[in-house]
């Protein structure tokens, strides 16, 4: 189906279902603006979008509607439930023409006459009139008998309506587009889980005591139970799991909001939303997110004006990555505001009584950063409404860690901060390794295990002593070994050291690898982790407990824990070797650039940033052809490239392949001919010799070499003017600078249609969802050469927002032309009162694009 | 503190005096001493069973245990009255629903199902153990000895610090 058209089915069907509710509720406040103003939008954006895609019939039943919902709006009809009925009816037709137009891909043939005068003659003031045959799909016009229920009337006969829900069709047909999910309530979901988590326990039980059997007559069925067992576990959980976008939806309005309240800016991008977690996690992710996503934009972004001190955008951005990692999901909040003040932080510390004078010298920054952390510790100067009580990061590492999670800061000031989150996919069901210590079985987390190393006494892998401490050699290194038997103070008879043989767990927590001494090791099989009794819940080496395939209940260890019942010392060091680790890794990521190294004539090797070149290529010589003024060019994509050496002096020819860098810019592509591709390098760039030549930005030393860093806006430029030649540029103005666009439109339909419309004609469009945002554009100080921007829209609606414009001086002489399928003679009035210099139906490609080009043209003039 | 207990914990037990007119009670016993549970918090009893030690645990907790696919933690129950523990400490288990989860109380044996009248129930002696009068709701005069009523909320919190 054409994505346009199953877009709009899409967001049709969900608008209508909105507006099935929507009517219902004006039924009972007719005289609510806010509701009646919304579902005249819903309908209008129906209508809107029918007539774009050329969609005649559908466009005139939602005109008709629209046109009765106008007249409720203005005030000039009544709501009453008749009409109401029949603004469902007409409702009702739209849904039956649109599950015929998902079933055929094409609009049906059919005539809504009498419908369609019902609604208009109640709009012209008439009674609301509700035809008994509403014939969306009949394909012989049938003749209406309208069964006439005055307005006044008591009591509305129902009969009529339901005949319209049930319009008369062959074979009822599930609509496939909407109808392809269903919601299920999350109980159900978790008791299935449930059911399901015993039914492999049970599995697991039944599939020991077949091994235990030499042969079995349940063998094949108990094999066969396994598999089916398998994929329904992991069906299952599946069907729990949910993109983390879910947690994250309400982000943009928690960071605009508050971003207004206090007077800052703040852009935040998100990235990886379609990442998958279990929705259990998902919901226990949620709050702590949006803790910390207030916190960077109450304590992190600073105000503008200390930003632009600063030396920085005015705008601050946070950024969210979400994304998988083994059986984890990492999530990264990072924002580019002031850092975490680790001096006040210091003094608050010493304050609090949280560390000593001496520690608050001693400790380095990011140990100082951890105090955020810690239980009571908040450094907000004002509590403000937003955070700052004092029950922050603390209450969300324990959140975290609960989960079997952690959470790590990294915070450099002036420079932003960022929280790193790891947090399994799933808390229920997870692989895990059965050990035995002292005689006591327990479960470890195949996650948690590195390796495994079986330690034999007296060979050349063994435990070996410094005064009381077990350590191992490994991979060149000392490696702490932690005695389980110790640690869970279990007595037996064999002290570790008196074993001949032990197994060595190997286990990281953050960057710090240790080993934990296990007497034995069994299987490994996939465990369902319950919860350990509240009674039970202070032990902190334990995650969770299990029944085994035998039936006993094993407890499950938590490597963590462990790490931290070793004591503090240990624990300190290891954050002080993991925030040592990071620090370097940050400092020489934050100068660092990937750079793309080359040789393209020349002795010294050339540079161009990576995050510039969209592919490299190897062309065939064979392949590239020449335009009309000798420009080479390529079919690449099934568009003409055109190809521009790197070195003016280069002639083609010589070798059979040639490479090719590919630049993208504004939806056109420029291939760069080079002689060699050398590597890749992470390097600082700092440009030393500023260059005089064209298409060198200068010289620097990368990789040790003194390179050319190359000005690809040049070779482009060079591409463009000899490849698209000079008309286009007249039309567009000087040296290639083309007309900015801004569209304002909340319909997100219609901003990816017309954005690439736009586009392709050689406009630079900025679309944006909200005259609000608009608004905040214009105020950040861009620049537009004309404005799109739809009438109806939610809260500031296009009058208001040319009112608004004009009121401002920077935008005060911007040409707007209004988008709109609702021209009446009243509005073009008020269009024109607002101060729009057009006003264009919204389903009217080319007269937009004429409208667009007069008015620019006019205002060149004119200036 | 401790007064404000005391006197919250009286108020409580007059309401339990007043409700638990025609209670019925599981019975069981631990060195002759007989204790009841009601019978409604009572989920089953179970013989002698297989019970995983849990390391670090409290003392009174002798490990957990499967019931049809939940775990159960096990409370030794001699342990937790200040009782000196059998050396392996196997016996009976009642066990509890409390909150949602399930708990089972190790005793020596099991007793009948009592059904009793309220008339024969009464507050605790004031020289009582304070630990045993701590985690008792009263005490029921049967005809040839005396049982305790467990206060199965006190029994399972074992954080409660009484003066001894």
């Amino acid at each position: 189906m054409d994505d346009l058209l199953n877009e709009f089915l899409i967001e049709t069907s969900e608008n209508l279902s909105v507006l099935d509710v929507e009517l219902i509720r004006l039924e009972q406040n007719p005289n609510d603006p806010e509701l009646l103003g919304n579902i005249f939008r819903l309908v209008h954006t129906i209508k809107g979008t029918c007539g774009f895609l050329g969609l005649p019939r559908l466009e005139t039943v939602a005109h008709s509607t629209e046109n009765v919902l106008g007249k409720f709006r203005d005030g000039e009809l009544k709501v009453d439930s008749e009409s109401v009925s029949l603004v469902l009816a007409g409702l009702d037709a739209i849904k039956a023409i649109l599950t015929e137009l998902e079933a055929s891909e094409k609009e049906p043939v059919g005539n809504d006459t009498s419908l369609i005068k019902a609604l208009d003659a109640l709009a012209e003031g008439g009674p609301a009139i509700i035809p008994t045959v509403p014939a969306p799909i009949l394909t012989s016009p049938a003749k209406p008998e309208p069964k006439p229920v005055v307005a006044a009337s008591a009591k509305p006969e129902p009969e009529p309506i339901a005949e319209i829900e049930a319009p008369e069709k062959a074979e009822p047909r599930e609509s496939v587009v909407v109808g392809s999910s269903i919601r299920v309530h999350v109980d159900l979901l978790e008791h299935l889980m449930t059911q399901v988590s015993e039914l492999v326990l049970t599995r697991n039980q039944l599939l020991q005591i077949l091994r235990s059997e030499k042969e079995s007559t349940f063998t094949a069925s108990l094999q066969r139970l396994n598999h089916v067992v398998s994929d329904l576990q992991e069906g299952v959980i599946k069907t729990r799991m949910q993109p983390i976008g879910n947690a994250w939806a309400n982000l943009p309005r928690v960071v605009h909001d508050l971003a207004r309240e206090m007077g800052k800016k703040i852009d935040l991008k998100m990235h990886g939303d379609e990442t998958e977690l279990d929705r259990q996690v998902l919901e226990l992710v949620k709050d702590p997110l949006t803790h910390m996503v207030r916190n960077s934009v109450d304590h992190g972004i600073e105000a503008p004006l200390e930003r632009i001190n600063a030396g920085k955008p005015e705008t601050g951005v946070i950024r969210l990555d979400a994304y998988h990692d083994g059986g984890y999901i990492i999530i990264e909040i990072h924002d580019d505001g002031k850092g975490l003040d680790t001096d006040r932080l210091r003094r608050k510390g010493v304050q609090l009584g949280m560390i000593s004078d001496a520690d608050a010298s001693a400790m380095t920054d990011q140990q100082i950063n951890q105090l955020i952390f810690k239980p009571g510790f908040s450094t907000a100067l004002e509590i403000t409404a937003v955070s700052g009580r004092g029950v922050g990061m603390d209450v969300v590492k324990t959140n975290i860690e609960k989960m079997g999670g952690t959470i790590e800061l990294v915070s450099t000031k002036g420079e932003g901060s960022k929280i790193t989150i790891k947090i399994p996919l799933t808390l229920s069901i997870i692989s895990a390794l059965i050990i035995e210590c002292a005689g006591e079985c327990f479960a470890v987390p195949q996650i948690s295990v590195l390796e495994l190393v079986r330690v034999v006494r007296n060979s050349k892998c063994q435990i070996e002593k410094i005064k009381d401490t077990p350590v191992l050699r490994r991979a060149g290194r000392l490696m702490p070994l932690v005695s389980l038997q110790d640690i869970l103070k279990l007595d037996h008879r064999a002290q570790d050291d008196e074993r001949d043989e032990a197994f060595i767990i190997v286990t990281k927590v953050g960057a710090c690898v240790f080993g934990i001494i296990a007497h034995r090791v069994f299987d490994t099989i996939d465990i369902v982790v319950k919860p350990v009794a509240p009674i039970l819940r202070h032990i902190e080496v334990f995650s969770g407990n299990t029944i085994l395939g035998d039936g006993s209940v094993v407890m499950i260890l938590d490597p963590n824990g462990i790490a931290t019942a070793t004591g503090e010392i240990v624990v300190a060091d290891l954050d002080h070797e993991r925030t040592q680790i990071e620090e370097e890794a940050n400092l020489h990521r934050a100068n660092t650039q990937s750079l793309l190294m080359f040789k393209a004539g020349g002795h010294a090797p050339k540079a161009v940033p990576l995050s510039l070149v969209v592919r490299l290529e190897n062309i065939e010589i064979k392949s590239i052809e020449y335009s009309n003024n000798n420009q080479p060019v390529v079919q690449y994509h099934g568009e003409l490239m055109p190809l521009v050496p790197c070195d003016p002096a280069f002639q083609l020819g010589g070798k059979e392949r040639q490479p090719v860098l590919v630049f993208t810019d504004d939806g056109r592509s420029m291939g760069l001919i080079v002689d060699e591709i050398i590597d890749i390098v992470e390097e600082t760039v700092d440009v030393q010799l500023k260059s005089e030549i064209k298409g060198l930005m200068g010289s620097a030393i990368i990789d040790g070499k003194a390179s050319d860093v190359i000005d690809i806006s040049h070779y482009l430029a060079h591409a463009f003017s000899d490849w698209f030649g000079s008309k286009d540029r007249d039309a567009f103005g000087d040296e290639g600078l083309t007309q900015r666009v801004m569209l304002v439109d909340d319909s997100p339909f219609f901003r990816n249609m017309l954005t690439p419309l736009l586009k392709i004609s050689g406009y630079d469009v900025t679309a944006v969802d909200s005259a609000v945002k608009a608004l905040e554009l214009c105020e950040q100080g861009a620049d537009f050469d004309v404005i799109i921007s739809d009438i109806e829209m939610p809260g500031m609606n296009g009058f208001e927002f040319a009112r608004r414009l004009h009121d401002r001086d920077a935008w005060k002489d911007v040409p707007i032309i209004a988008l709109s399928s609702y021209a009446s003679e009243k509005d073009l009035n008020r269009g024109r009162d607002a101060g729009f210099a057009d006003y264009v139906a919204k389903f009217d490609r080319d007269a937009l694009l004429n409208s667009l080009s007069l008015i620019l043209t006019n205002t060149k003039g004119a200036v | 503190m401790t007064v404000i207990a005391t006197t919250s914990s009286r108020n409580r037990r007059t309401t339990v005096e007043t409700e638990i007119a025609t209670l019925e009670f599981v019975t069981m016993t631990i060195e002759d001493q007989m204790f009841g549970i009601p019978v409604l918090q009572v989920q089953t009893v179970l013989g002698p069973q297989t019970i995983t030690r849990v390391p670090l645990a409290p003392r009174e907790i002798t490990g957990a245990l499967n019931l049809r696919g939940h775990i159960v933690t096990t409370i030794d129950v001699r342990t937790r009255l200040g009782l000196a523990g059998k050396e392996h400490a196997s016996g009976m288990n009642v066990v509890v629903d409390h909150k949602g989860e399930l708990y089972s109380l190790v005793v020596d044996a099991v007793g009948a199902v009592l059904k009793l009248p309220s008339a024969e129930f009464e507050k605790n002696p004031a020289t009582l153990d304070p630990v045993w009068s701590d985690v008792s709701m009263g005490i029921y005069r049967l005809d040839e000895r005396l049982m305790i009523v467990f206060d199965v909320e006190r029994l399972l919190d074992l954080n409660r610090q009484v003066a001894a």
